[in-house]
């Protein structure tokens, strides 16, 4: 009885209470539950941390007011504030309280669908996830494929949200939000595909399985500690923020141009429901971050292992999920034709590049000796090289200026 | 905009090219720095034609002012450019010390001129800030920039009663002497602004993206940019070497030592490096100031508050405004209030040529263009 295995040990428990007919339903139901109950929180508490660190960024405090509420029930009125921890079911209530406004001219059907089917389909990807060493809602064998098709119809339901508000904000932003995810969808699955090329499965657990391992006992094998797994990384970082409209990339609610973009004419819960969307995939894509590049459930050290596999899951992805908050407080918005640029002349060459240097990295796994150093040094001059040339394209002639001064 | 202008390129619409999108963005949208509307005309995303709508928050400030006396005029100044209120004071007692012959004492003359560069910073500050937010950061930027204003704010209220609407000119002098630790404090705080200022153009200055999105956007020559009668520093964006400052010489300027920075491009990123290099040169006028203070009144002593009737005739009092030439054109015909009182608005002026910056870029750049004009729609509407 280990907190490894204690996950499954209460399942198992809850599963034998059931009679033999019902128990692969109960089986599959817990896993929705949790699912839905983790991430959930999980997506409650990241509003709260980007809250938090946005105004720490910004030299504020953030959110901090929201306590408990004074209840007659309970026997004391605890006065602190508890760091603005409610903050998010504060949050909840509102939209859940606020007025639903549908405009007259909009399509009713589309309008009411959009959100619905955004958050079905963002938690679709969790299914695939392991979360830790035996914590896999369902074992697909093409898990990775099945992860990017479902990821993929999100990007209906904003075009359905963007069309159906019969608003022309929305209308150029769902448009935009087309551009920007079909551009983005290539470098996102390209830079993925040298792991399935050198594991050589689609299969996420065993993709996590793989980069186990140390060398010298401190150095993980994660494929980000490799070059072109680190190339990688860096393009399905990038690829990640665009897809789940994050800045910089966050051009389909650009609110400095298009007021909300495809969420102007929504209020209320369904708002609700759309952030909610975002966060989730957000959270499944760095999952996916997580499990092919950063070594999925395993711990970074040899002597770490005695913490159980799924909290390191969840400390990685809490990191990404960090970094991307602090993108979102650095950063400056890129304008749609320099987003596509962005993606078709500088991430889909740099990926199927990377994609040869997996090739290459591959046929040499038998090198050893001095031509490990060859290998490391080709494989990196694979990825720097087209890096450099390709970003100098990319800037062209735009530098900081150097001004006169009238005499 | 005259023939002269050169051929302005208008884009033809022609069936190949599918529907024009007609998008009103305003009066409410967030990023319009108040109550301006631009009627918008897409193909696409790209601009074919653009209409700024203005006049929301119209408050009839000329009219008001002939039917008060000069000075009850001085608090309405404030609410011109909300953002620069001291500049503001300090035009419009120009123009009326030029309507009655008022001299000012030296002291009144060095302080006028703190307050202005002061007020430059607090402008500009704001201009980055909400320029940046245009540009798509979350605010972060921005804060910073408000927390460097604040400091300023902090100071008008400590010697004026209020954060931004100061009303602190009188016509021959101004109206509350600081103290020494008011100086004091001054001057520490311009003497670290610089420091700032390298963090803030360390982080943003360079950054890839930024110049992506401002380097050739809303470019704009000298010949249209005179011809629209564009000042200040949209004006030496376009390598128009032009600052009221040193062209009129007025209050105490020529005693100073400091230097004009002129764009090359007259493109946006020129417009918001005219913003910073004009705040390093705006320390620099503020150190001097600080160092040559003189002692003595702050009024003229003969100078006349109550039952003041300049003489008839009309004087045009301007000065370089940190958006602009601000200028006031008063008639008199001897009564206690003006009999005509105009406003040259900066803000109105830079305004007009927005459509010919705006037009083949996309929606997206109009956002930038209209944030680095740095207009104030206080201003503009009077």
């Amino acid at each position: 009885m280990s907190l490894e295995t204690l996950p499954l040990i209460v399942r198992d428990w809850i599963v034998a209470l059931f009679p033999d007919v019902l128990q692969w339903l109960v089986h599959h139901l817990l896993s929705i539950a949790v699912i839905l109950t983790v991430f959930g929180l999980f997506f409650a508490f990241t509003t709260i941390a980007e809250r938090k660190l946005l105004g720490r960024l910004q030299n504020r405090l953030g959110p901090n007011r929201a306590g408990l509420p004074k209840l007659s029930i309970l026997p004391f009125h605890l006065k602190h504030k508890l760091w603005g921890l409610s903050q998010p079911f504060a949050d909840a209530v509102k939209a859940l309280t606020k007025e639903d406004v549908v405009p007259d001219a909009a399509d009713k059907v589309l309008h009411f669908l959009a959100p619905v089917v955004i958050v079905a389909f963002s938690l679709l990807g969790f299914a695939v996830l392991p979360f830790g060493r035996h914590l896999i809602p369902v074992e697909l064998d093409a898990g990775l494929l099945y992860f990017f098709a479902a990821g993929t119809a999100t990007e209906l339901a904003i075009f359905m949200a963007g069309w159906g508000s019969r608003n022309k904000y929305s209308l150029l932003a769902a448009m935009r939000a087309l551009a920007q995810l079909i551009s983005y969808e290539l470098p996102l699955i390209l830079s993925v595909v040298p792991v399935v090329l050198v594991v050589g499965t689609l299969s996420l657990p065993d993709i996590a399985v793989a980069q186990s391992g140390w060398t010298f006992g401190v150095l993980p094998h994660w494929h980000v500690f490799t070059p072109w797994g680190f190339a990688g990384f860096l393009i399905f970082l990038v690829a990640a923020l665009a897809e789940s409209n994050r800045s910089p990339f966050d051009l389909p609610e650009a609110e400095s141009e298009l007021i909300a973009g495809h969420l102007t004419e929504y209020s209320g819960f369904k708002y609700a429901l759309f952030f909610m969307a975002e966060y989730f995939g957000l959270t499944a894509l760095s999952g996916l971050g997580v499990t092919i590049f950063l070594g999925g459930w395993q711990a970074p050290f040899a002597f770490l292992e005695f913490i159980p596999s799924y909290l390191w899951f969840m400390m990685k992805l809490a990191g990404m999920i960090v970094f991307f908050i602090w993108i979102r407080g650095t950063l400056l918005r890129l304008r749609i034709d320099q987003l596509t640029r962005l993606s078709w002349q500088f991430l889909v060459p740099l990926a199927l590049l990377n994609l040869a240097n997996a090739a290459f990295w591959a046929l040499t796994a038998g090198w050893s000796g001095p031509l490990v150093f060859v290998r490391w040094a080709v494989s990196a001059a694979i990825v720097v090289v087209p890096f450099l040339i390709l970003g100098r394209r990319l800037s062209g002639d735009r530098a900081p200026r150097t001004y006169r001064y009238a005499s | 905009m005259g023939a002269a202008a050169g051929p302005l390129v208008r884009a033809v619409h022609d069936e190949f090219h599918g529907d024009l999108l007609e998008v009103s963005m305003g009066p409410q949208h967030p990023s319009t720095h108040g109550v301006f509307r631009m009627v918008v005309t897409l193909d696409g995303e790209r601009i074919v034609k653009l209409k700024p709508v203005f006049g929301y928050l119209h408050r009839n400030h000329e009219k008001i002012a002939e039917g008060t006396s000069y000075l009850g005029s001085m608090p309405y100044t404030d609410r011109l450019d909300y953002l620069c209120s001291m500049s503001n004071n300090w035009a419009y007692a120009l123009a009326v010390e030029k309507l009655a012959g008022q001299p000012v004492p030296d002291r009144a003359q060095y302080l006028r001129v703190i307050m202005a560069e002061l007020t430059r910073l607090v402008n500009h500050m704001c201009l980055v800030g909400f320029l940046f937010n245009d540009l798509g950061t979350s605010f972060t930027p921005l804060l910073y920039a408000f927390r460097e204003r604040e400091k300023i704010l902090d100071l008008f209220e400590s010697l004026s009663g209020s954060r931004m609407m100061c009303n602190y000119q009188r016509f021959g002098g101004c109206r509350v002497d600081p103290t020494p630790e008011w100086l004091a404090a001054a001057s520490a705080l311009v003497n670290n602004f610089p420091r700032f200022l390298d963090e803030y153009e360390t982080m943003l200055t360079g950054n890839e993206i930024m110049l992506a999105r401002t380097q050739g956007i809303g470019r704009l020559n000298a010949q249209q940019a005179i011809n629209a009668g564009i000042t200040g520093p949209g004006l030496r964006a376009s390598g128009v070497d032009y600052d009221i400052r040193k062209v009129d010489g007025y209050g105490f300027y020529p005693r100073f030592d400091f230097r004009v920075p002129l764009g090359a491009h007259g493109d946006t990123y020129d417009r918001y490096m005219m913003r910073v290099l004009e705040m390093r040169e705006s320390v620099k006028i503020l150190q001097q100031a600080f160092r040559d203070l003189p002692a003595g009144p702050i009024m003229d002593p003969k100078a006349k508050l109550r039952g003041f009737r300049p003489k008839i005739g009309e004087a045009y009092g301007r000065l370089e405004g940190p958006k602009g030439e601000l200028g006031f054109h008063l008639i008199s015909d001897g009564s206690p209030n003006p009999y005509r009182y105009r406003v040259r608005p900066p803000s109105l002026i830079n305004l007009t040529l927005l459509e010919e910056m705006s037009l083949g870029h996309t929606i997206a750049d109009a956002v930038v263009i209209l944030g680095s004009i740095d207009i104030v729609l206080g201003e503009v509407d009077r």
